[in-house]
């Protein structure tokens, strides 16, 4: 934590303002039809804001411990798992 | 990686000289102590991730099921008390993490300023999703025998037929929205009572550079808190606004 050189206090509020930014944006986005693209852009700006948070405001970024970028990682891929394989599932099944 | 020995001397030059009393005795260093901290800190919220995972993907199996009911739902919602209620958000995680950095380098009226903030903040929060909550039982949008969903037409792209939403198909997205915003405003009241807590011992001075992982941990269980409404909020209220 110590080696957290050029303020990071600056840092904070960049993030900060692009996170309120984002939250903006996903808004404006909503209002115009996309069709089928109205989700997936809202959850690209929601992973892109989820990024921010975990990269430097909980500071994974400058973490000196490598285990916790292996348990994030991994978090991710299971989740990944589990909605993967439950959408190949029901994605493809001939509701009646 | 440090042999055993090394560690062992480690432990025992920590214990012979007078040292922070936080510092447990099966640790060696304050580093090692607080890198176990937070990795069983994030191994927790990796365990919460799956929690919420189980059910958005119950929820993106109705979606996929029931699209226009759920779409007719959602635009019942009130996309601009979500939007203020995700600004007071991002928010109270900029307050956290200034209380953090206030923690680790002494300065004693930014990390209680910034602790009262976020206290202020999340009952902020809870108090619009209340109102949002309100109008749900005003309009019979909550799942049970008052439930009411006449009468409310599915959007249709141009050329279909137009028909009604089934009310018992739109009723599993409001068990869906209660249930997850639910648990949300549950996880945001246990992180209020957390940061009182922190507010408390910040208070007696028990938080110092030296020492402040439970700040440090207390500020990744918000920001995980922060990062679930991040998702919901499209999921629940805007993905739909416009069909």
């Amino acid at each position: 934590m110590s080696e957290h050189s050029s303020s990071p206090l600056k840092t904070y509020v960049v993030i900060w303002i692009a996170l309120l930014f984002g939250t903006a944006l996903t808004v404006i986005a909503a209002h115009i039809n996309l069709g089928p693209f109205n989700a997936a852009v809202a959850l690209t700006i929601a992973t892109a804001k989820a990024l921010l948070v975990v990269l430097f405001f909980m500071h994974l970024k400058g973490a000196s411990e490598k285990l916790l970028k292996l348990v994030v990682i991994s978090t991710v891929f299971f989740l990944l798992i589990l909605l993967a394989l439950s959408m190949a599932d029901y994605g493809t099944r001939l509701w009646s | 990686m440090p042999d055993s020995q090394t560690i062992g001397s480690q432990a025992i030059a920590v214990h012979d000289e007078t040292h922070n009393p936080a510092l447990l005795h099966h640790f060696a260093t304050e580093e090692q102590q607080r890198d176990a901290s937070s990795l069983g800190m994030w191994i927790f919220l990796s365990t919460e991730v799956m929690f919420f995972g189980g059910l958005f993907c119950a929820y993106l199996i109705y979606r996929l099921k029931y699209f226009g009911e759920f779409a007719a739902a959602s635009q019942t919602l009130n996309w601009q008390l979500g939007t203020t209620n995700t600004a007071v958000l991002i928010c109270s995680s900029l307050t956290v993490v200034l209380a953090v950095y206030a923690a680790q380098h002494a300065k004693r009226a930014m990390l209680l300023g910034s602790l009262v903030l976020t206290i202020i903040l999340g009952f902020a929060f809870l108090g619009i999703k209340a109102v949002e909550y309100a109008e749900k039982f005003e309009k019979h949008h909550v799942p049970g025998p008052s439930f009411q969903f006449e009468n409310v037409k599915v959007p249709t792209a141009p050329g279909q037929p137009e028909r009604f939403a089934n009310p018992s198909h739109a009723q599993i997205y409001f068990a869906l929205y209660f249930v997850m915003t639910g648990l949300h405003a549950l996880h945001m009241i246990i992180g209020i009572g957390i940061f009182l807590w922190l507010l408390t011992i910040a208070w007696k001075g028990r938080l110092t550079p030296e020492y402040n992982t439970p700040m440090e941990i207390g500020g990744l269980y918000w920001h995980f808190v922060d990062i679930v409404w991040i998702y919901l909020f499209p999921l629940l209220y805007l993905i739909d606004l416009r069909k």
